[in-house]
């Protein structure tokens, strides 16, 4: 079954609030990952076990290069299961 | 040159007390932090008896990333160190800007080990282990966690040495700014509670199994003993050079006169009496200390036959003629392990400072070694100046530390 894309962004959303303690306000589509919302490399090694926990897939740190902003890992993942 | 070492600060995060007001009034009562707990029977356990302390909250008080590498007994040593950096009034700008050092007796972090291992075996897949066990994982991970987050620029290193890790971690801080190379190392051991960390342990028949009066498992000398009872949590010591310390004008809690050290040189877990004998004979003649000028011992008795008997023997051969009061607070306590030798110096500390030596609770009967000496069973309210506080372990190292009241 696919997931809408508010759907996921919601679930994002949450899990960026409570798994890697982004503040709320931090959260907007324009913020980039690094920059804006301070993830670095360690939380992306976290963030690789959260998505596969919470989505059912795994992270490529390949594919993660070309993600900067939330919005671009909105997009990431709404891709990555919608086509699974 | 060499420099005089006092001590200036002080915390603790023990199965008696979450801090220092509180652990002085459960060594002045002889209160025991000794449970039986029933998980450790359901999985296999011999005993089931342990000492606990709740598990520190810090989510709203450090960020995740200085959270998520931090074991249960780095938790524990954060709040310890907390409460020795505030007693010592050293703030933030005082550590960004000098070199503080750290030096943390810790010599396993099992848990993290296991859980991590667990992951692995499940899902086949090391990335989803996350990023914080290696950081948990690691003997040293108690200094490397508390001097990212305290921002320390000094000497930064583990000592693993047993049950005497957190007496060795003082004793090698003492001796780095007796020779000017540091001025302020903060100092201590840690030890985590849980069954992960003590299976093995367990495994050796070294553990009381008297398991229907807890409190009264772990009796260090007496006749009745089956055994010691695992604990832990953490302690805290502020070292710092007499200078510095006057010249900042901080409290002065105690001054280090002199550690000695020595290893047995024989079995790998049972003791003797000879290594402990010349660790303290090097402890009271580096400090140009003598016997009858040591006026309580705090002794490493964990409540088994062998170890209590071999160091009874020890202090007897080196005390006989002055018979200074001996306790054991693991009576109290359990054995705190990697902590213990940094522990039980602020227990000391605490009596030294309020004229009381703690009772060896459960002291009873005395065994033919240790009626040779003078074991207090219940609270002696009596001032003293100068104690010595025997660590040893596995390996048979042993480490006598010498502190006296401060006087200028």
């Amino acid at each position: 079954m696919k997931m809408q894309n508010d759907e996921i962004i919601r679930k994002i959303n949450q899990l960026l609030i409570d798994e890697i303690e982004i503040e709320q306000d931090q959260i907007s589509p324009s913020a980039e990952l690094k920059k804006d919302l301070g993830i670095d490399s360690l939380d992306f090694v976290d963030l690789f076990v959260i998505i596969e926990n919470n989505f059912g897939f795994k992270l490529k740190a390949e594919e993660m290069a070309n993600v900067k902003t939330l919005q671009d890992f909105y997009n990431y993942i709404g891709n990555k299961v919608n086509s699974n | 040159m060499n420099h005089r070492v006092v001590i200036t600060g002080m915390g603790i995060y023990s199965v008696i007390g979450k801090n220092l007001d509180e652990v002085r009034d459960s060594l002045y009562k002889g209160k025991s932090g000794i449970i039986l707990d029933s998980h450790r029977k359901e999985i296999g356990f011999r005993s089931g008896l342990t000492g606990m302390v709740e598990r520190p909250l810090l989510k709203g008080i450090l960020d995740r990333r200085l959270r998520v590498g931090l074991p249960v007994q780095g938790e524990y040593a954060y709040i310890s160190t907390l409460e020795a950096l505030k007693t010592s009034n050293i703030d933030d700008d005082f550590l960004h800007s000098r070199e503080v050092g750290i030096l943390f007796g810790n010599d396993s972090s099992a848990l993290p080990v296991v859980e991590s291992t667990d992951i692995l075996r499940n899902k086949k897949d090391t990335m989803m282990i996350g990023s914080g066990y290696i950081f948990q994982s690691m003997n040293s991970t108690v200094s490397m966690n508390l001097s990212v987050i305290f921002k320390l620029r000094g000497v930064n290193f583990t000592v693993s040495g047993a049950c005497a890790s957190g007496s060795h971690a003082i004793g090698i801080g003492y001796l780095l700014i007796r020779q000017g190379l540091q001025e302020v190392i903060i100092c201590g051991g840690a030890q985590e509670i849980n069954p992960e960390a003590t299976a093995s342990f367990d495994a050796l028949n070294a553990f009381s199994i008297r398991e229907s009066e807890p409190e009264k498992a772990s009796r260090p000398f007496d006749r009745d003993r089956d055994g010691l009872v695992p604990s832990g949590g953490a302690a805290t010591l502020i070292l710092e050079s007499y200078e510095s310390a006057i010249k900042r004008g901080a409290t002065i809690y105690g001054e280090i006169v002199s550690y000695g050290f020595s290893s047995n040189g024989e079995h790998i877990s049972l003791p003797n009496v000879d290594g402990p004998v010349r660790a303290m004979q090097m402890a009271l003649k580096e400090g140009d200390i003598r016997s009858n000028e040591i006026d309580y011992i705090s002794a490493h008795a964990t409540s088994t036959v062998a170890g209590d008997s071999n160091e009874a023997q020890a202090i007897d051969m080196l005390f006989h003629d002055s018979r200074p009061l001996v306790s054991s607070t693991k009576s109290m306590t359990g054995h705190e392990m990697w902590m213990g030798g940094a522990s039980e110096v602020i227990y000391s500390i605490l009596m030294m400072r309020n004229s009381f030596v703690a009772p060896n609770i459960n002291f009873e009967n005395p065994d033919e070694f240790s009626k040779k000496l003078n074991i207090p069973s219940t609270t002696q309210s009596v001032g003293f100046s100068t104690f010595l506080s025997n660590s040893f372990g596995f390996g048979g190292t042993n480490s006598s530390l010498i502190i006296r009241k401060f006087t200028s």
